[in-house]
C-alpha cells in the first residue's frame, strides 16, 4: 500500500492505495466514487473517465498512485459546474441515455468538448466522443443533447464568471 | 482484470531513472502515458517486477529547438495533445500536426506521450511512422553509457522491439529543420475514428511535382515495423509513371495480415494511399 | 381496428399521459452518477470471486491441483468442477415440447472435459478481486488436447468424434417443415434464386459486464442474489435448482442493469457457482465477469450459414421460398432457455411476410467448441428478415422490379388478417404494406433513387450509392408455446398491484426489470391513465422478488405488452376501488364519480369533491368516517398472460442509404430509416430510442461486429480494441415513423417495440450494400460486410 494525496472533486484527500490499484478502482472502492463505472479496463470504452487536471482521461489506464498530487474531478463532484447541468439535464430531456452506465463518462467528455468549442457541430460531437462507448442509445440523442445543452449555454450564457 | 503485482518506483529525477533501469533492466518496465503499458498490466499481458513511473520528470515534457542544429526536439513526456495543438509543432513539422489528430481518442491523448508510443513501437501506431518519415533521431540514455542518438530508421527492430536497450531510457526525439521545399503527407484508413490503422502512411518529399529531389514513403499497419517503400519513392524522385510507382510499391510490399485484412487487401489499401498522397503532393494523376 | 393510437378502449379513464413523450424521471440518477449496479453496492465482509478458465476449447482435464492457490494470503477458498458439485445440481438446457432437442448435462465448473476456450474450470474466494485473480493464476491445470469441433458442418459428420460421450450425436436440434406443393413451386418458377448466406457470431456486449452479489442467511436458510438482469424471477428459479433448495429460500432483487440485450437471461455456470460458494463460505460474495471473460463467457448468438432459395412467377409474384440452415451453437444449450430458438424463428418467419404460398425449411443446431449460445436483442427474427429480403432483392434484380414496387406486389394485404404463413406462424394483425408506404414516404424513396442514380456530383470516382429495403416481423407478447410449455421455469403471467400510498400517491409492483428501456416511466404512464392520477404521483417498484408479483421479466418485447396489460387493468380496479370509498365517504354513486388528475369528481359538473391525498387520510388515518360496514379497500392486482396466438407479432420495415468506397471497400452508412407500428405507443420518446439503439446494434453486426475464431477453438478478438462495436463517428443519424396497429388480445392494445430496430437493420445494410455494388455485379452475403469482403467480391483482390 502507498499513501498518496490529491484534491478529489475539490477536497483534499489523503487515500491508502494498493501499488497495482487502477485510478477508477480506488475512486469506487475507497472514496465510494461508483458513478465512476468500468466496462472495459483496457482504455476502449470510456465508461470510467474522470477529469485529471482539468483533463478528461480514461481512469483505468492511470495508477491510482499516480494521482498523487493531482485534482481529480469525478461525475460526482460535477453538480455545480453550469456546462455539466446543461448537459445533464439536456440528456434527460432527450432521453439521451438508457442503462445510463456510460453516461458519466459521455457527459464529462462532452463537457470538455464544448469548454474548447461552444458551437460544436453535429460532426465534431460525433467525432469528439468517439472514444466513449454507448451500446443502447445509438448515439444520436447522444448528439441531440450535447448540441441542446451547447445553444443552450450560449443563448444564456451562466453569469458565476466561470470561465468556459 | 486486475494487474499482477509490482513494486512501484516513481522517479526523481532522470539519473534515479537510470539508476533503476540499471539495476533491473528488463525487469522493470518504464510507464510514460501508460495508455498501452496500462492495459497491458490491467491484461497480465505483462508482469513486471518494477513498474518505473517517469512522469515527474518535467524536464523531458518540453518542446524546443536546438540552438545548434535547429531541430524541433521533444522530450519524450510531451504528450499527444500538446504536439497536435503546438504552434511550433505545426510550423517545424507540420506531419506530426497533421497525424496527431488520428491518434486513438481525446482521452488517450491526453495522457500518451511521444516517447511511450515510439518506445513501444507499435508498428500500427502514427509516430513510429512519421519519427521515420522524418528521418528523426531517437536519443536514449543509460547511467553508464551516456546519451546516444538513433535514426528513426535503425530504432525500429521488430514488433514492439526496438533499438533501446533494457538500461536505457528514450529522452527525446529530434526533427531536423525541415527544408524550405519539403512538402508531407498523412493519410491513414481506419474502420472507426480513432482505431488503430489499418493501413496508414506518413509521407515527406523535398522538392515539387516532376522534380523531386527526395522522398520518405513510410507504412504503417502493414508489417513488424514502419515500413518503408524505398524502391517505389526512389522511382517516384526518378519521375516514372505511378502506375509502374505502384508496380514497385506492390513489388516491395509484403504486408502482415491483421484480424481483419489480409495481406492483399492490405497492398491494395497501401496503393490506395499513396495515390492519395501523390495528389496531396500536387502531382499530376494522369498516368494513373 | 378501432383503436387510436395510444387510447386505449377502455371507457372511463382518458390517455393524458399514455402517447407522451414523458421523460424519464429516473434517468437524473444515472446522468449524476447515482446510478446502483451490482458492481457498486456496499457490502460488509464481502469476499471476491475470480475463476481459472479453460484456455483449450476440447481437452480432458489431466491434473488441476488448487493448492498454490490455497496457499495465498487472503484467499478463502477454493473449488474445482468435481469438489463444488457435492453442493450442486447441474442443469440441462432442454425444452420438453420439442422432442428433437438434446443436450448434455451442465454442471457450474467443467468435470472431466473442457468443451470451450473460457469454460470456468476452478473458482477462488479471496479478500481482493486483485488476490483472487493471483490465485487463480497459480493452478496448477493441466488436460490433453482433444480434436476440437469448430465447424458445425464437421460436428455433424457421421465420423465426427462425439462432443458428449453420452448423446448419440452432435446435432443438438432439427425440425423442418414443408408444402404439399413447394417443390412443383421451384419446378414452375419462372425465376429461382438462390443465395449462399453466412453470419459471424456476435455478442451482446452490454457496457456493464455480467455480475452477481450473493449472500447466504445461514439463520434463516435464505439466499439472496443481487444482479445485473432482465429476468429476476427466472433466476430465482434457477437458484433454487441449482442449489437445491426451494424457490422460496432465494430471493433475487435486479440491480440497476447496465445493458443486457438478451444477456443477462440465462443460467450462467459462474454465476451459479458463485452463489454455491457464497452458501458455502458464508460471507457475501461479489463477482463481476471482467470484459476478457465477457468476450468469452457470455452467450454468443447470430453465428449461422443457410442456403435461401426463392421462386417468382412470370408475373413476378413470389411463389415459394426455401431455407436450409446451420447454426452452431456452442457446447451445451443454454438452460433454461435452450439456443435453438434462433433458428426456430428461422424456421417459422423466412418468408413470412410474403404472399408465397409454398415453403420447405430445413434447420440443425449443432453442437461445437465455441461459446456457449443463446439469445440476443431480436434473437432469429433478423436472420429470418436478411434470408428473406436478401432473396427478395435478388429475385426483383433479376426481374428488372424496382424493389419497393416488387414488395407492394408481393406483401401480405394489410386487410388479409389474421394470417397463417406457410409455416404455420400465425399473425393477428399486421401493416406490412402500411409501414413500407410510410418508409417510402419519409425515407422520400423517389429523390434517393435518382440521387443514387444522378451523375456522381461530388463524389470521387469508384464511390457507389445503394438503397436497401427491409420489411419484418418481430415477436412479441409471447404465450407459453416458447417456454413454460417446455418445462423452462419462465412465467408467461405476469402481476401488477397498484396501490394509493398514505400520502396520496400511488406506488405500484410488478416483476419486471428496467435496463434502460424506460419501463419505469413506460409503466408509470400506464398506470397513471388507467388510475387517472398526474403522471408525477406514480412511483414504480420492479425487479425483487420479495416485492413485486410474478413476472416472466424483460424479453421477447414482452414487457409493455404483458405486464403492462396486467398494471392497466390493476389501475382500473383500483381507480373503481377508490371510486367506491370516495362514494362511501361523500354519500353518493360511485357512476357519478370521476377520477381525473388525481381530485375526485362529479361527473355531473367536474367539480372536485376531493383529492386522493384527503382520501388516502381517510382511509388510513379516519376509518369511522365511512359508513358501517364498509371496507374501502386501498389496493388492487391483476394479473394477465396472453394466451390467443403464440405470440403477438409487430411489425416494421427499414431502409438504410449507403456509400461503398470501391477504392478501399469501406462503407458509410448515410441515412437510416425505420417504420414501425408495436401498436398502441405508451411513450415515444422511449420506443424512439429503442428503435435507433436496436437499430446501431444491427448496423454494428452488418459492418463491424464479429467473434473471429481460429481453427483451435480460440476467440481471436476478444477485446474490446479488436471486437469492434458501432461508435458515434461511424453511426447515421436514424429517422422513425409510427404505424399503430394495437392487439385486440389486451385492452391496452401494446405490443413490444424494443427489439423491433434491429430485426430489419441487417437485411436493409446489406441490400444497400448489393445495390450499391449493382454496377459492379457483385453482391456481399456475408456478415460483417468487411471492407475485405467488398474489395473480394468486386474483383479488386484478384491479380495480386
Amino acid at each position: 500500500m502507498q499513501d498518496i494525496e490529491l484534491e478529489l472533486n475539490g477536497q483534499r484527500v489523503r487515500l491508502a492505495v494498493s501499488r497495482r490499484e487502477h485510478l477508477a478502482d480506488a475512486l469506487r472502492q475507497r472514496c465510494g466514487l461508483t458513478g465512476t463505472h468500468l466496462g472495459c479496463e483496457h482504455g476502449v470504452c470510456g465508461a470510467c473517465t474522470v477529469r485529471v487536471d482539468g483533463a478528461a482521461v480514461r481512469g483505468c489506464l492511470m495508477l491510482a498512485v499516480q494521482a498523487d498530487g493531482a485534482r481529480v474531478r469525478t461525475i460526482e463532484g460535477e453538480g455545480d459546474d453550469p456546462v455539466m447541468r446543461a448537459l445533464q439535464d439536456a440528456f434527460v430531456e432527450r432521453n439521451a441515455l438508457q442503462c445510463g452506465y456510460c453516461t458519466p463518462g459521455f457527459l464529462l467528455t462532452a463537457a470538455e468538448l464544448i469548454a474548447l468549442d461552444p458551437d460544436p457541430s453535429r460532426e465534431s460531437i460525433r467525432a469528439y466522443l468517439s472514444g466513449n462507448l454507448c451500446r443502447c442509445t445509438g448515439y444520436q440523442a447522444i448528439v441531440d443533447a450535447v448540441e441542446l445543452a451547447a445553444r443552450r449555454l450560449r443563448e444564456a450564457p451562466s453569469t458565476d464568471g466561470r470561465a468556459r | 482484470m486486475k494487474p499482477a503485482p509490482f513494486a512501484y518506483v516513481r522517479a526523481q529525477s532522470v539519473e534515479h531513472a537510470l539508476d533503476v533501469l540499471a539495476e533491473h533492466g528488463d525487469d522493470a518496465l518504464v510507464l510514460a502515458g501508460g495508455q498501452s503499458l496500462v492495459p497491458m498490466l490491467n491484461l497480465r499481458l505483462v508482469q513486471p517486477a518494477v513498474v518505473l513511473d517517469i512522469n515527474a520528470l518535467r524536464g523531458l515534457a518540453a518542446i524546443d529547438t536546438d540552438p545548434a542544429s535547429g531541430a524541433l526536439r521533444i522530450g519524450t513526456l510531451v504528450r499527444h495533445r500538446e504536439i497536435a495543438s503546438h504552434q511550433t509543432v505545426a510550423a517545424r513539422a507540420p506531419l506530426l500536426h497533421d497525424a496527431a489528430p488520428w491518434i486513438a481518442h481525446p482521452a488517450v491523448r491526453h495522457r500518451g506521450t511521444l516517447g511511450g508510443s515510439l518506445a513501444l513501437a507499435d508498428p500500427a501506431a502514427e509516430w513510429p511512422a512519421c519519427a521515420v518519415a522524418l528521418d528523426a533521431t531517437i536519443r536514449l540514455a543509460s547511467r553508464d553509457g551516456g546519451e546516444r542518438s538513433v535514426p528513426a530508421s535503425a530504432f525500429f527492430q521488430g514488433l514492439y522491439q526496438s533499438e533501446r536497450r533494457a538500461d536505457e531510457l528514450l529522452v527525446g526525439c529530434d526533427f531536423a529543420p525541415p527544408g524550405d521545399d519539403a512538402v508531407f503527407s498523412f493519410r491513414e484508413l481506419a474502420r472507426r475514428h480513432g482505431d488503430y490503422a489499418a493501413v496508414g502512411l506518413a509521407l515527406s518529399a523535398r522538392g515539387r511535382p516532376g522534380a523531386w529531389t527526395a522522398m520518405r514513403v513510410v507504412f504503417f499497419g502493414v508489417g513488424d515495423t514502419p515500413v518503408q517503400a524505398s524502391a517505389c519513392a526512389a522511382a517516384l524522385i526518378a519521375g516514372v509513371d505511378f502506375p509502374e510507382a505502384q508496380a514497385r510499391l506492390e513489388g516491395e510490399l509484403d504486408p502482415r495480415p491483421d484480424l481483419w485484412f489480409s495481406a492483399q487487401a492490405k497492398r491494395h489499401l497501401a496503393v490506395h494511399l499513396l495515390r492519395e498522397a501523390w495528389r496531396d503532393l500536387g502531382n499530376p494523376m494522369a498516368g494513373e | 381496428m378501432s383503436h387510436d393510437p395510444g387510447m386505449p378502449s377502455t371507457a372511463g379513464p382518458r390517455a393524458r399521459t399514455i402517447g407522451q413523450p414523458s421523460a424519464r424521471a429516473e434517468a437524473r440518477r444515472f446522468a449524476t452518477g447515482t446510478g446502483a449496479y451490482v458492481d457498486d453496492l456496499p457490502v460488509h465482509r464481502l469476499l471476491h470471486a475470480a475463476f481459472l478458465r479453460s484456455p483449450v476449447a476440447h481437452g480432458t482435464i489431466v491434473k488441476l491441483d488448487l493448492a498454490p492457490a490455497l496457499r495465498m494470503d487472503g484467499v478463502v477458498a477454493a473449488w474445482d468442477g468435481e469438489t463444488l458439485a457435492a453442493h450442486c445440481q447441474p442443469v440441462r438446457g432442454v425444452l420438453a415440447h420439442l422432442p428433437a432437442m438434446q443436450a448434455a448435462l451442465q454442471w457450474p465448473l467443467a468435470r472431466g472435459r473442457v468443451r470451450w476456450v473460457g469454460e470456468p474450470v476452478a473458482i477462488v474466494v479471496a479478500e481482493s478481486r486483485a488476490i483472487a485473480e493471483d490465485a487463480a493464476q497459480s493452478i496448477a491445470f493441466e488436460w490433453a488436447d482433444l480434436p476440437p469441433l469448430v465447424d458445425p458442418r464437421a460436428a455433424l459428420e457421421a465420423d465426427a468424434p462425439r462432443l458428449h460421450p453420452e448423446l448419440d450425436s452432435n446435432l443438438m436440434f432439427t425440425a423442418t417443415v414443408a408444402t404439399a406443393n413447394v417443390d412443383q413451386a421451384f419446378a414452375r418458377a419462372a425465376t429461382v434464386v438462390e443465395l449462399a448466406l453466412r453470419s459471424e457470431r456476435v455478442t451482446a456486449m452490454s457496457l456493464e459486464p455480467r455480475g452477481l452479489l450473493a449472500q447466504w442467511d445461514a439463520a434463516q436458510r435464505r439466499l439472496t442474489v443481487r444482479m445485473g438482469t432482465q429476468v429476476p424471477w427466472m433466476m430465482q428459479a434457477v437458484f433454487a435448482n441449482v442449489l437445491g433448495l426451494d424457490c422460496d429460500q432465494v430471493r433475487v432483487v435486479a440491480a440497476d442493469t447496465g445493458g443486457s440485450f438478451g444477456s443477462k437471461i440465462h443460467c450462467y455456470g459462474d454465476e451459479s457457482a458463485v452463489a454455491v460458494a457464497a452458501m458455502l463460505v458464508g460471507r457475501p460474495l461479489r463477482y463481476v465477469v471482467d470484459r476478457l471473460e465477457a468476450f468469452v463467457s457470455d452467450v454468443h448468438a447470430r453465428g449461422h450459414e443457410a442456403i435461401v432459395r426463392a421462386a417468382a412467377d412470370a408475373d413476378g409474384r413470389l411463389t415459394a421460398f426455401e431455407v436450409d440452415d446451420l447454426c452452431g451453437a456452442g457446447p451445451f444449450s443454454i438452460y433454461p432457455r435452450g439456443s435453438v430458438n434462433e433458428s426456430r424463428h428461422v424456421l417459422g418467419l423466412t418468408g413470412a411476410c410474403y404472399r408465397a404460398t409454398e415453403y420447405r425449411a430445413r434447420i440443425r443446431v449443432a453442437l461445437q467448441n465455441k461459446a456457449i449460445y443463446g439469445q440476443y436483442r431480436g434473437v432469429g427474427h433478423p436472420l429470418a428478415c436478411l434470408f428473406t429480403e436478401a432473396a427478395v432483392d435478388a429475385v426483383a434484380r433479376r426481374l428488372g422490379v424496382d424493389p419497393l414496387a416488387f414488395r407492394r406486389r408481393n406483401l401480405v394485404p394489410d386487410d388479409a388478417y389474421p394470417h397463417r404463413a406457410p409455416s404455420g406462424a400465425r399473425f393477428e394483425r399486421l401493416s406490412l404494406c402500411a409501414c413500407l408506404d410510410e418508409l417510402a414516404r419519409l425515407m422520400d424513396y423517389d429523390r434517393l433513387r435518382s440521387d443514387q442514380r444522378a451523375p456522381s456530383v461530388g463524389r470521387e470516382p469508384g464511390v457507389y450509392r445503394g438503397i436497401g429495403l427491409a420489411v419484418f416481423v418481430e415477436n412479441s407478447n409471447h404465450s407459453s408455446s416458447n417456454y413454460g410449455r417446455g418445462g423452462a421455469p419462465i412465467a408467461s403471467r405476469d402481476g401488477a398491484t397498484a396501490r394509493l400510498t398514505q400520502g396520496g400517491g400511488i406506488h405500484c409492483a410488478i416483476g419486471l426489470t428496467d435496463s434502460g428501456q424506460g419501463v419505469t416511466t413506460a409503466m408509470a404512464q400506464i398506470a397513471a391513465d388507467a388510475i387517472g392520477v398526474p403522471l408525477a404521483d406514480v412511483r414504480v417498484f420492479m425487479g425483487d422478488t420479495e416485492h413485486t408479483p410474478v413476472s416472466g421479466g424483460n424479453w421477447g418485447s414482452r414487457g409493455t405488452g404483458i405486464s403492462g396489460e396486467a398494471l392497466w387493468q390493476a389501475g382500473l380496479a383500483l381507480r373503481a376501488q377508490l371510486l367506491e370509498a370516495a362514494a362511501a365517504l361523500h354519500a353518493c354513486s360511485p357512476e357519478a364519480l370521476d377520477l381525473v388528475d388525481g381530485v375526485v369528481q362529479r361527473r355531473d359538473d367536474a367539480s372536485s369533491l376531493c383529492t386522493l391525498k384527503a382520501l388516502a387520510e381517510a382511509i388510513y388515518f379516519r376509518p369511522e368516517r365511512f359508513p358501517p360496514g364498509f371496507r374501502p379497500e386501498p389496493a388492487a392486482q391483476r394479473h394477465y398472460a396472453q394466451t390467443e396466438y403464440d405470440g403477438i407479432y409487430t411489425n416494421g420495415a427499414s431502409a438504410s442509404w449507403v456509400e461503398v468506397d470501391t477504392r478501399t471497400g469501406f462503407v458509410k452508412v448515410l441515412g437510416h430509416w425505420i417504420v414501425d407500428d408495436c401498436g398502441t405507443v405508451i411513450n415515444p420518446l422511449l420506443l424512439d430510442e429503442q428503435l435507433r439503439g436496436a437499430a446501431v446494434q444491427g448496423i454494428g453486426q452488418a459492418l463491424f461486429e464479429g467473434c473471429l475464431y481460429g481453427t483451435q477453438g480460440e476467440l481471436r478478438n476478444a477485446t474490446l480494441a479488436d471486437y469492434l462495436v458501432p461508435m458515434a463517428a461511424e453511426m447515421p443519424d436514424i429517422h422513425v415513423g409510427h404505424v399503430a396497429t394495437p392487439t385486440a388480445t389486451s385492452a391496452l392494445g401494446a405490443k413490444g417495440g424494443a427489439e423491433a430496430g434491429v430485426t430489419g437493420a441487417l437485411a436493409s445494410v446489406v441490400n444497400a450494400i448489393n445495390d450499391a455494388l449493382l454496377p459492379l455485379d457483385a453482391h456481399v452475403l456475408e456478415l460483417p460486410v468487411t471492407p475485405e469482403r467488398i474489395l473480394r467480391a468486386i474483383g479488386a483482390l484478384d491479380r495480386r
